[in-house]
Parts: structure tokens; sequence; C-alpha cells
């Protein structure tokens, strides 16, 4: 579904991505970890399209299109979805508006009409309750005065309108408290489908306790510098980052 | 001669000439001010951008054009008026016509219209009730810099008149459509006066619309009295055409305890310049000042809001918002004044634009001068652009360039729309605002007149 082929990003001068290849399948969850500063957020802003700093080197590949001379909003459409870490307040835009302008351009795209009022209404209700997001909250403008656990669970509930094929969920746990964290990871497993994939990004194991990876990928520096299955998240759980960080340097000495 | 010694001359001519005309379709009480206010003009001549609060407005190719002043609408011409469909019409109002400044003369009538409230002509008010035009007519209308005010008192002869009695409420606003309409260039002056007594409430709309593709040059003065523990809720409309300038000089006196609400919507129009005056002449009085406006092309929008706390414990807000495009430019400029022994004063001002183009321009100036110290003030000013983190936001849901533009667009100007407290009407300004936006609004959608453009 997805190939990143030795991508390297600079922002402002700075190399931030030092050639990052990654390969996730249809049906897999990948989950990357990794110190503050690493480029988890980098990566996945540019996956989503976001125009900053500039690409280097490398390829993006999304279900066999290559992703890096398409607009964010036709990315969207062809089914990446990006769960912000920090989702923007926007006021005076109403939930409501925003997701039907946003369902209804990706039904244009697919070629369907757009969707009624009543079905769509019927449709916010629905998934409203995966996410257990208080039906006040929708009803008010984009994510003004929500909370930070309602604001992570605004992105999952778009994410469950929207469908995505390739979801990127980006520290999605950070911020919430126990409760929450279930409720969010139980709605993502819920979207989770044999034919979708997701790219979880969270600085701790805690979260892939609820959302079980098939892949671990530990980002330092900019690089990928160790892959593995879900044991190297509770191994790195156990060790901490320190330990990761004197492997690279012992590595780089030799 | 100078430029404005040559207007002036012209006024003075005007004024001459026209005398006996102006005075005949006008009460004594209403003449008798007009010698000296021309005589005030005299000295004071139109505003320049020497003047601090017209600096950045250029009234001269508005008023270096030769227009036809006097139109006196018949009957016939009132009828073809009320045949034209004002956007915001839908909404249950109490309608009246003020049609190029002159209101019909029928004796305040609007179907329905609750006891106690009469609307409709000055002129002929000031014939049926001159101990209440007295009372109030060209008390409110002060300011001694600014030449447009005494011209107007020197030359106006109608405008729309509107009297509440003591404690009477409307539940439906009464809505005033303002029309111009000639078949030649042509310069408007009217006078309004709307006394609201004490207690009593009134919910208004004025809108403004030009019906003929000719040159407009709209003068107005509105002088509104709101008593002792009254209500004032007024929301002004503007939907002119790019050959079209509107001059408005609002001023609002509010007693004791007393709400008033101004708020100025300017969806189009060649050169607009809205004065807002509100004088807190009481304690517990109270006041918000809205503007919202959008303008393209070569469109020039000007907010000047002049808010005088008089006495102790008032409050008063102000919140405008502006989007300009193309080469459009604006201006905003809020004086607050805490008169000495105005303590307990709050006073809130916001004024906030964005640029669509880097063309466009925007001239923001507070201005505060506050002469009383237990007081709470203040006052933020931005111009930028559309917030880049919310487009990328919008745009990675799908939604496209165009369409995340006006979202963000329509949520800025929300803010002040959110204000307007009935919601058919909020709905319906949405609507506008939103159309607006698209570039789908044009002063001739709802019209059923036969003008060619
Ligand atoms: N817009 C930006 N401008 C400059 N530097 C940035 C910008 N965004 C991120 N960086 C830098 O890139 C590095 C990686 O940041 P980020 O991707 O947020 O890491 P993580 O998500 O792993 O914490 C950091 O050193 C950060 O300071």
């Amino acid at each position: 579904m997805l190939q990143i082929e030795n991508l390297k990003v600079e922002i402002e001068g700075k190399e931030i991505l030092k050639g990052i290849s990654l390969n996730v399948k249809k049906g897999e969850i990948h989950a990357i970890m990794g110190p503050n500063g690493s480029g988890k957020s980098t990566l996945a802003a540019v996956l989503a399209g976001k125009e900053f700093g500039e690409i280097t080197n490398g390829k993006i590949t999304y279900m066999g299109k290559d992703l890096m001379d398409m607009e964010p909003e036709d990315r969207s459409k062809e089914g990446i979805f990006l769960g912000f870490q920090y989702p923007i307040e926007i006021p005076g835009v109403s939930m409501v508006n925003f997701m039907r302008t946003a369902l209804n351009e990706h039904r244009k795209y697919r070629g369907e009409e757009a969707m009624s009022s009543s079905d769509f209404l019927k449709l916010m209700r629905e998934k409203k309750e995966l996410v257990k997001i208080e039906s006040g909250l929708t009803s008010r403008s984009v994510n003004e005065g929500f909370s930070g656990g309602e604001k992570k669970r605004n992105e999952i509930f778009q994410m469950a309108m929207l469908e995505p094929r390739l979801a990127i969920l980006d520290e999605t746990d950070s911020g919430l408290d126990i409760d929450a964290l279930r409720i969010v990871a139980n709605g993502v497993n819920q979207l989770k489908t044999a034919e979708n994939s997701t790219i979880v990004i969270t600085h701790y194991q805690r979260l892939l306790d609820y959302i079980v990876p098939d892949f671990v990928h530990v980002l330092y520096d900019g690089k990928i510098v160790k892959s593995g299955d879900k044991s190297l998240a509770l191994e790195l759980e156990d060790k901490g980052y320190d330990w990761i960080k004197k492997d690279v340097e012992s590595v780089s000495y030799e | 001669m100078s430029k404005r010694e040559e207007t002036i001359q012209h006024f003075s001519g005007l004024f001459k000439e026209n005398s006996s005309r102006i005075e005949k379709g006008s009460s004594g009480l209403i003449n008798s001010f007009r010698k000296e206010a021309m005589d005030q003009f005299r000295e004071l001549g139109i505003p320049d951008r020497k003047n601090e609060a017209y600096k950045y407005i250029n009234l001269d190719p508005w008023f270096n054009t030769k227009y036809k002043s006097y139109f006196v609408p018949e009957e016939a011409d009132f009828m073809a008026a009320s045949d034209f469909r004002c956007e915001v019409v839908e909404l249950e109002s109490y309608n009246k016509i003020l049609l190029n400044g002159f209101s019909p003369k029928d004796n305040g009538t609007i179907e329905g219209l609750p006891e106690g409230i009469w609307v409709g002509s000055l002129a002929e008010a000031s014939e049926r009730f001159p101990d209440i035009v007295e009372k109030h007519y060209a008390r409110y209308a002060r300011n001694g810099k600014d030449g447009l005010i005494p011209l107007n008192t020197a030359l106006a002869s109608d405008g729309m008149f509107v009297h509440v009695k003591k404690g009477v409420s409307l539940s439906k606003p009464i809505q005033v459509i303002n029309l111009v309409h000639s078949d030649t260039d042509m310069f408007v002056q009217h006078r309004n006066l709307i006394v609201v007594e004490d207690n009593a409430e009134l919910p208004m709309i004025v809108c403004d619309h030009a019906l003929s593709p000719q040159k407009f040059l709209t003068n107005a003065v509105t002088e509104i009295y709101v008593g002792e523990n009254a209500r004032l809720d007024m929301l002004r409309v503007q939907n002119e055409h790019n050959n079209a300038a509107k001059l408005t000089h609002t001023f609002i006196h509010q007693e004791r305890n007393s709400n008033a609400v101004s708020n100025n919507i300017t969806l189009h129009g060649g050169m607009v310049r809205n004065s807002t005056y509100h004088r807190l002449n009481g304690e517990g009085a109270e006041c918000n000042a809205y503007g919202l406006y959008l303008a393209d092309r070569w469109q020039h929008v000007d907010n000047f809001v002049s808010i005088d706390h008089a006495y102790p414990n008032c409050l008063s807000n102000q919140l405008f918002k502006g989007v300009l495009d193309d080469y459009a430019t604006g201006a905003f400029n809020g004086r607050i004044l805490v008169n000495e022994g105005a303590q307990k004063t709050l006073a809130y001002q916001k004024n906030n634009n964005i640029l669509l183009t880097d063309d466009a321009r925007m001239d923001t100036k507070p201005q505060l001068e506050i002469y009383a110290d237990d007081v709470k003030c203040s006052h933020g000013a931005t111009v930028g652009q559309l917030d880049e983190e919310a487009m990328f936001y919008l745009k990675s849901r799908g939604i496209n360039k165009t369409e995340a533009r006006l979202m963000l667009m329509f949520g800025f100007a929300h803010e002040v729309i959110a204000n307007i407290k009935t919601e058919a009407l909020r709905q319906r300004i949405d609507e506008l605002v939103l159309q607006r936006l698209r570039g789908e609004l044009s002063r001739c959608a709802n019209c059923s007149l036969d003008c060619d453009k």
C-alpha cells in the first residue's frame, strides 16, 4: 500500500529525516516509536502532504501512485488520513458543516452523489457512538474549546466518518487518561479491517497494549534504527530510549 | 479657488437656490436649524485627510461630480420601489421603504404594527409630533470637526422617523429598506430620528440598496435616543454597487441602564464610510458596536467608532472584522473616550482583518482618551492572512483549497454575525455573507425593477 524509499527531508537547512524506508502492506498495523524530536511528526505530516521543508531525496508510493505531487486534499480522497497530534481549532466553522463538506468531497471524487442531510446526520450519530463523543460537540465549531481528550476523540470520529485506507495517527494517545485511551483505541480497532492499514505514532508503549501492531519501528535522529515485532515495544518500555541511543552511537563509532 | 473652496461654494449655492423648495417640504422646526448649519459647513467644508478621523479616505472623487440633488419621489415611484425584494426580506418584519431619502407620507402606518409605535416620514412627524421632534432633533448629532453633519442638517428634507412609546416593545423588527433609484447621478441626503422611550424596546434592520447603476452619493445622519432602561438593536446591511458611495453618521444617545447594539454589515459598495457614535449618558448603560466588512476590487470601507463614556459603571464593547480582496482598502478608527468621573468603566475594542492579496490594504487605529483612573480598557488589532495551519487541516480532510478558504473566511466573519440575536435573521445574514464570499451576491439578484443594470 505504502512504500517509502530513502526519504530525506530538510527544514530550514537542517536535515530532519535522514533516509527513511518503510513498507506498509494492506491490513498491517505499524507502530513508529522514538524519543521526542526524532522526526515522527515530520514524517506523518509529509505523508499527509503538508508543505514545509524540502524533500531532498527519496520516493513515496501509495497505491501504486507517486505521492509527491499530490495535493493534501487529493491524498485524503485517495484514502490517507492524518490524526493530528495537535488538532487545529477553527472558530466559526461548525463540525457538521466541516464533516459534511469533507464527506461530500470524498463522495464526489468517487463519483457518488452528495449525501442527503438526514442520511448524513444518521451517519454522524452512528460514528459518534464509536468514540463516545457527546452529541453537543458536533454542533460546536471545529475543536474550539474542546478539551485535549475531546480533540483526540474528535480526530478518531473524523477518521470513522471518512473511513480511510491508510490512517496515520500522530500521538493520538498523548494527553489521554486511561479511560479515554481505551475508548480511542477501541474506536481505532473497530475501524480496522483486512483492507486498511494503520501507522500508529507514539512515544509510549501504553497505547500498543490496546492497538496491537504487526511491526514496531524505532525512529531516532531522523532514521529508523530498529524494526521488529510488538516485543520490541516492550523491550523499549523496559530499557528506555537510552538503550537505543547508546546502541546507535556505539554503531556509529565502529 | 481651491478644490475645498469650490465644494463649499457649490453647496452654498445649492442651498441658496433651493432653500425655498427645501423648506417647503419640511417643518419650521427643522428649517430653523438650516442657516446656522450652513454657516458651520462653510467653515468646516468636506473632511479631508488632514482630519484625523478621515485620514484613510479620499472623498474628493465623490464630491467632484455634478449630481442631481432634489428628486422628490411621487406616489408611483414608491409603488414601483415596493416591488423590490430585499435579500433580508424573507424575515418576519414590519417593512417601510425610504426612497432617495424620502418616506411616503402615510401617517406612519404599517399593517399590524402594535399600538405605541409610529414609523414614517420625519417631515410628516415634525408636523404631527412637534414636541417629540423638538426634544430630540439635532441634539445628538454633534461632531464639531465633521462638516458632513452640518451639511446634512442644512440640506436634508426627509428621512425615517421612528417613535416607540414608554414601555412598548416589538416582537418583530422594523425593517427600513433604504433605496436609491434615479436615471441621473444623484446626491442623497436624508435625516433619520429614532426615539425609544424609557423601558421600551426596538429591534430594527436597515438595508441599503442602489437600484440603478448611476453614480450615487449618500450622506445620511441618524440620531437615536435610547431612554432609561430601554433597548435598541440596530442592524444595518449595506449592499450597494461599486458606483455608489455611502456616508453614514449614526449618533446613539443612551440614558441610564439602557442597552444598545449597533451592527454594520457591509457587503458591497464603492466607498462606504460608517461613523457610529454611542454616548453613554447615564450610569449602567451598555453598548455593543459591531461591524463586518467584505470588500474587493477597488472598494473602500471605512469605519469610525466613537464611544463616549460620560458616566460611571458603563460597559462598551467594539468588535469589527473585515476581509479585503483584490485592491480593496479599509480603515478602522475606534475611539474610546472615558470622561473624568466615569469610574468603573469597562471598555473593550477588537479589530481583526484578513487580507487576501498583497495589494489589499487595511489601516487600523485605536484612539484612547482616558481621564478617569478606575477603568478597565482593552484594545487589539490584527491584520493578517488566512491561517495556514487551519488551511492544511481542512485540506487534509479532502476539502479543496477554494472551499477551505471560503470556510475559513466564513468562520472568521461569523464571530460578528453570531451576535445577531434572532435566529432567522442570523441564518439569513450567514447565507448572504457566504454568497458574498463566493462572489454570488449581486445587487440585481432579487430586484424586479426594470433597469439596464
Ligand atoms: N516547522 C519546523 N521548523 C523547524 N524545525 C522543525 C519544524 N518542525 C519540526 N522541526 C524540527 O524537526 C525535528 C523533528 O521534530 P518532530 O517531527 O516534531 O519530532 P517528533 O514528532 O519525533 O517529536 C525537531 O528537531 C524539530 O525541532
